[in-house]
C-alpha cells in the first residue's frame, strides 16, 4: 500500500514549518515520526495534499528541567522518553508509559507530540498527560499559547490545535507532593493499542480507550478525595464514560476492565506514594 | 523528488515520487530485496532496517524522510570478505529460521537490540522482538540465536 499522492516539504525551522503550513492551508499536515499519520494515509483515511516534515527539527527534541517544570519537546521520541534519566527520576509515569508504546521500531520513530496531536483515544500518552495535568504549548501564526491537557482533547482524533498550529512542548509542573503513580494497560498482543488503559499520578486518574477521547475518571477521583479506599473508588471507574464496542471487546467488557485496571493502578500507586 | 540515501555504505540517489516508502526505495532503487514487505501496516517487522543506527519499519517511513541518512539492511551486515555477522552466524547455528521471510527483519531487530543492550536477558530479547512476527512460530530458536550472538560478542 502506498499513500495517495502528496507534495513533500521539509521544514528547517519551526518558523519555516509554520510558514509552510500557512501556505498549505487546510490540505497540509505536519509529519513528525509518521507512525500515526502514514498508516492512515496508506489506508486513504487521511489524504493530505501537502506533508510538512518537521522530523529534523532537533530543537523540538529534549527533556529538561525548566523553571519549576519538566519541559518535553514535542518531537521527543518514545524511545528517548523511555531512556531519559530525568524522567526516570522525576516523572517515571511518562517514561514507563512511553516504554510500552508499540514496539522498539515504533518507539524509535513515534513522538509524544505526534501522538497527542493525533488525539487517538486508544493511544497511551494522551491519558498520561491528562493524569500529569500537563500544559501543552502550541505555536501558530498568531504566536504561542498554552492549552491545559484537560482542554486539549476534544473528540475522536480532534484536538484544540487550530489549523496551522504546531504543538511544540509539553510542560509538567514540578514540586508537588507525590502520592504515587501507575500505568496499566490491557492488550491482546504486546504491540496492540490498549483495549483499556489507566494512568494514575497523585490521585489523578485518566483512562485510555473508554470513549471518544481520553478522559479523567472524575468519579474515582472524587471518591478518593472523600476518603474511599482504592478498591471502593475503583468501582466508579466506568462512570460517565462511553466506551466503544469493537472486535476487542464490547462496552460492558471495557467497563469491567476499567474497574479492574483502576484498582490495580491505585494499589500500585499507593505502594509508591 | 530527488532522494539520496547511503545504503550499506553505498550512496544511492534516485528521482522518486514524494510518496515513495523507504522499503520500496531500498528494494527497487537500491536493488536490495532482503527487506520484505509483509503486513505493510507496521505490525510484522519483516521490513525492519536500521536508519542512522536505529531499527525502523521501512514500510512506515517515507524515502524522503531518510534523505541524507544512512540505512543498513541485512545485506549490509556481512564483512567485506563475506564473513557473516555474529547475529547471522548465530541464526544459522541455532536454526533461527524456518521459511525465512521474517528473518531479515528479525536479524535487524536483533542487531539494533544488541547495539543498545549487549547482554540482554531472555525476557529482554523477547520484549525486543515484540514488533517482529514469525508466522512459522519459530520464536524459541530465534531467541536462542540472539542470546548466543550476545554471548559471542561479549566474550
Amino acid at each position: 500500500m502506498i499513500p495517495a499522492a502528496f507534495t513533500y516539504q521539509r521544514a528547517g525551522s519551526v518558523d519555516e514549518a509554520l510558514a509552510l503550513a500557512a501556505d498549505g492551508g487546510d490540505d497540509a499536515k505536519f509529519l513528525a515520526g509518521g507512525h500515526s499519520l502514514l498508516p492512515l494515509m496508506k489506508l486513504r483515511l487521511a489524504v493530505p495534499e501537502v506533508l510538512i516534515d518537521i522530523g529534523r527539527l532537533s530543537e523540538l527534541s529534549y527533556v529538561r528541567a525548566d523553571n519549576g517544570a519538566i519541559a518535553v519537546g514535542a518531537l521527543t521520541s518514545y524511545h528517548d522518553l523511555a531512556q531519559s534519566s530525568l524522567l526516570a527520576s522525576e516523572l517515571p509515569l511518562l517514561a514507563q508509559a512511553a516504554s510500552q508504546v508499540g514496539d522498539p521500531q515504533v518507539r524509535h520513530r513515534g513522538t509524544i507530540g505526534g501522538s497527542l496531536a493525533h488525539a487517538d483515544p486508544a493511544a497511551d500518552l494522551p491519558a498520561v498527560v491528562l493524569a500529569l495535568d500537563a500544559v501543552l504549548v502550541a505555536r501558530g501564526p498568531s504566536g504561542e499559547r498554552e492549552i491545559a491537557a484537560a482542554d486539549f482533547f476534544q473528540g475522536l482524533f480532534e484536538s484544540a490545535l487550530e489549523p496551522g498550529e504546531l504543538l511544540t512542548e509539553i510542560r509538567i509542573p514540578q514540586g508537588r507532593p507525590s502520592a504515587g503513580w501507575s500505568f496499566q494497560k490491557f492488550t491482546k498482543r504486546a504491540i496492540d493499542w490498549a483495549i483499556v488503559g489507566v494512568a494514575v499520578q497523585d490521585r489523578r486518574v485518566a483512562l485510555v480507550n473508554m470513549g471518544q477521547q481520553p478522559v479523567r475518571a472524575s468519579a474515582v477521583e472524587q471518591a478518593l478525595a472523600g476518603g474511599a479506599t482504592p478498591r471502593d473508588a475503583a468501582a466508579f471507574a466506568a462512570e460517565g464514560t462511553s466506551p466503544p464496542d469493537d472486535l476487542n471487546g464490547d462496552a460492558r467488557y471495557r467497563a469491567h476492565l476499567a474497574r479492574v485496571l483502576t484498582a490495580r493502578a491505585l494499589d500500585e500507586a499507593a505502594s509508591r506514594g | 523528488m530527488k532522494v539520496s540515501v547511503t545504503v550499506n555504505g553505498n550512496p544511492v540517489t534516485a528521482e522518486v515520487p514524494d510518496r515513495t516508502l523507504l522499503v520500496h526505495f531500498v528494494r527497487e532503487e537500491a536493488g536490495l530485496t532482503a527487506s520484505n514487505v509483509g503486513c505493510d501496516t507496521s505490525s510484522c517487522g519483516a521490513c525492519t532496517v536500521l536508519l542512522d543506527g536505529q531499527s525502523v519499519k521501512s514500510c512506515t517511513v517515507l524515502a524522503a524522510q531518510a534523505d541524507g541518512c544512512a540505512v543498513t539492511t541485512a545485506e549490509g551486515l556481512a564483512g567485506p570478505d563475506g564473513e557473516l555477522h555474529p547475529v547471522q552466524q548465530a541464526f544459522r547455528a541455532e536454526h533461527g529460521l524456518q521459511c525465512g521471510f521474517c528473518t531479515p527483519g528479525m536479524v535487524m531487530a536483533a542487531v539494533s537490540l544488541l547495539a543498545e543492550n549487549p547482554s540482554p536477558t531472555e525476557d529482554e530479547v523477547r520484549l525486543a522482538l515484540e514488533g517482529n512476527l514469525c508466522r512459522c512460530t519459530g520464536y524459541h530458536n530465534i531467541v536462542r540465536a540472539i542470546l548466543a550472538a550476545s554471548k559471542e560478542r561479549v566474550s
